[in-house]
C-alpha cells in the first residue's frame, strides 16, 4: 500500500478521517487525500461554535493547483480548530493524522461514527478509487 | 484508467516510468507533476535544470516567395527585421483586435518559416492561416510528426553541450539552429522557453524522440536534471509574467490590454489583421488592462476571482498561484486602469470573504543575468 492508512480512526468516502475521543471527534484529511492534492498552501477553517453537517463542506483545503472541500464526517459543533494550519498548512502533507488535524467537533449522534469505514474497509476503498 | 481519446506523446512511457501524474491537457496525455511535487520542480528549474515534454505544441511551416508578406499580414509584430536563425514572438489577431493565438516565428530563410503555436489552438490557427493565405505561400501543419523537449534552467547549456558539436555559448536568446545533431538525432534547437530561465527547446521527428530524451536525461545526471510537469510550467510562466492564451490573451482580450505593446508594430508599413482596432484602442484607452497582484493576506488567488476597490468590482484575476520562488501568493489580473492606477491596495474576493492585495510591477520574477 503506497498510502498510510492507520488504525484507530474512521474514514469517509471523501477521504476525511475522524478519531473519536468520548463524545468528541478529531477530524482531518487522510494520507491518500493529501497525496492527491499535493503541496497544501492554504486552509480555511470553520469558526469555533459552528455547526457542521455530515457530508457537507466544513473547511477548505487548497494546494497549489486545487481547491478541495473538507466534508464533515458527522453532525456536530466545532469545539476547537487547528490554528497552526493557518501559518503552516503544509503540516497536513507531512503529518496528516497527527499535527495536521483540522478541527474537533462535539458529536451530535455518536452512532454516526459507526457508519464510517474502518482501516480494512478504507484500504479496499482506496485501491478501488486508485484504479478508476 | 484514463478513459479518453487523448493522444500520447512519444514520451508518454517515460512519464509513467518516472511516476508522473498524468492528465488530459488539450487532448494530450501529459504529466501535471512528478513525485517530487510541483514546488520542488519550480525550485529545480530555477536552480539546476528540468526537462519538460512540450510535444503537444503545434508546428506549422510557411514557405514560398510571399511567405514574409503573408506573415506580415497575419502577425501584429514586424518580422521584416527578423534575420535568418532568429525568432520573434507575436500575437496573431482577428480584425477586431481579439487574439487568435500567440506564437513563435522561426525564420529559417526569407522564404521558409517555422511557426510554433499553442496546442489547443493548432487546428483553429491552421484554418485561420489558410483563410488568409496569399500568392506564393505553402502551409503545412507539421504538428503530428514533431516531438518537443524543453530543457530549462541555469544548467541547461552544460547538459545540452555534452550532446552536440554546436557551440551553444554562441547561441543567443531567441535564436536557433534548424539542423543540429543532438546525440545523433536530427533536431532543431532554439534558445527559448516559457519559464523565465535560460534554456532550450529541442524539436525532432517522433521517431528520434525517445533516443533524444534518453540522451538528455543521461547528460543531465550530474547536473541535477529533474523532470517537470505542466503544473510547474504554469507557475514558472506566471512568476515570469508570460501570458497564457485563454488567460491573458483571448478573442476578448487584445495584446494591448495584456501590455504586449512591444510586440505590436502599429507602425508597420504593411496593413495587418487587427491594426485599425488596435490603433483605435491605443488612442481611446482601455477599460481593462493587465496588472500584477501580490496578496497581503494568506489566500490563493485563482482565475476568475473578482477584484474590488472602494466597494466596486474593477476586474478579475486571469492567473494566480502560490509562487514557490518568491514564497508569496501572486496573480495577474485585468483591472480598470482608472481605479488601479490610484489604488495601492485592492480586495480580492475568495469565496465568501475579501482578502487584501497590493498592485505590483510585472514580472514578479526576473532571473539574474
Amino acid at each position: 500500500m503506497k498510502y498510510n492508512i492507520i488504525d484507530g480512526v474512521r474514514y469517509t468516502k471523501k477521504h476525511e478521517w475522524a478519531r473519536q475521543e468520548g463524545n468528541t471527534a478529531v477530524v482531518g484529511l487522510s494520507d491518500y487525500a493529501q497525496d492527491k492534492l499535493g503541496e497544501i498552501v492554504f486552509v480555511e477553517l470553520p469558526d469555533v461554535g459552528a455547526e457542521v453537517e455530515a457530508g457537507k463542506g466544513s473547511a477548505v483545503i487548497e494546494s497549489v493547483k486545487a481547491v478541495a472541500d473538507l466534508y464533515a464526517p458527522a453532525d456536530g459543533t466545532v469545539t476547537e480548530i487547528n490554528e497552526e494550519l493557518l501559518d503552516q498548512p503544509e503540516v497536513i502533507n507531512s503529518d496528516p493524522y497527527g499535527e495536521g488535524w483540522v478541527y474537533k467537533i462535539e458529536l451530535k449522534d455518536e452512532s454516526q461514527m459507526n457508519e464510517l469505514m474502518d482501516k480494512p474497509a478504507y484500504e479496499k476503498f482506496v485501491i478501488e478509487e486508485d484504479e478508476e | 484508467m484514463l478513459m479518453s481519446d487523448a493522444k500520447k506523446t512519444p514520451f508518454y512511457e517515460k512519464h509513467v516510468a518516472l511516476k508522473g501524474k498524468i492528465v488530459d491537457y488539450s487532448g494530450w496525455l501529459l504529466p501535471v507533476q512528478f513525485s517530487g511535487g510541483l514546488v520542488e520542480e519550480v525550485h529545480d528549474t530555477r536552480k539546476n535544470a528540468t526537462i519538460f515534454d512540450v510535444s503537444h505544441m503545434g508546428e506549422v511551416s510557411v514557405e514560398g516567395g510571399d511567405a514574409e508578406e503573408f506573415l506580415q499580414k497575419i502577425l501584429v509584430n514586424d518580422i521584416s527585421r527578423l534575420k535568418d536563425n532568429a525568432i520573434m514572438y507575436s500575437p496573431v489577431c482577428y480584425p477586431d483586435g481579439g487574439v487568435v493565438d500567440d506564437i513563435l516565428v522561426y525564420r529559417i530563410t526569407g522564404e521558409n518559416y517555422f511557426l510554433v503555436v499553442n496546442a489547443a489552438n493548432t487546428e483553429k490557427d491552421y484554418a485561420w492561416f489558410r483563410e488568409n493565405v496569399i500568392g506564393d505561400v505553402r502551409l503545412q501543419n507539421l504538428s503530428a510528426g514533431y516531438a518537443q523537449i524543453a530543457l530549462q534552467g541555469p544548467n541547461s547549456e552544460a547538459i545540452l553541450q555534452q550532446l552536440t558539436d554546436l557551440p551553444l555559448s554562441e547561441m543567443k536568446n531567441y535564436h536557433f539552429e534548424p539542423a543540429v545533431k543532438v546525440s545523433g538525432v536530427d533536431c532543431l534547437v532554439s534558445r527559448t522557453g516559457y519559464t523565465g530561465e535560460d534554456g532550450f527547446e529541442i524539436y525532432c521527428n517522433n521517431d528520434g524522440a525517445v533516443a533524444l530524451w534518453d540522451a538528455v536525461w543521461e547528460a543531465g545526471r550530474e547536473h541535477g536534471l529533474k523532470p517537470a510537469g505542466l503544473g510547474a510550467r504554469d507557475v514558472l510562466r506566471l512568476e515570469a509574467a508570460m501570458p497564457l492564451y485563454g488567460h491573458e490573451l483571448s478573442t476578448d482580450i487584445t495584446p494591448l490590454q495584456a501590455r504586449l505593446d512591444r510586440f505590436v508594430a502599429l507602425d508597420k508599413t504593411i496593413d495587418f489583421n487587427g491594426r485599425e482596432a488596435l490603433l483605435k484602442q491605443k488612442n481611446e484607452g482601455m477599460d481593462r488592462m493587465l496588472y500584477g497582484l501580490e496578496m497581503l493576506e494568506r489566500g490563493v488567488p485563482r482565475e476568475g476571482y473578482p477584484v474590488n476597490f472602494e466597494g466596486k468590482e474593477i476586474g478579475w484575476v486571469s492567473s494566480g498561484s502560490y509562487s514557490p520562488t518568491l514564497d508569496k501568493f501572486i496573480a495577474m489580473a485585468f483591472l480598470d486602469p482608472e481605479a488601479a492606477d490610484r489604488a495601492e491596495e485592492v480586495e480580492l474576493m475568495i469565496r465568501t470573504r475579501s482578502y487584501r492585495a497590493k498592485i505590483t510591477k510585472l514580472p514578479f520574477y526576473r532571473r539574474k543575468k
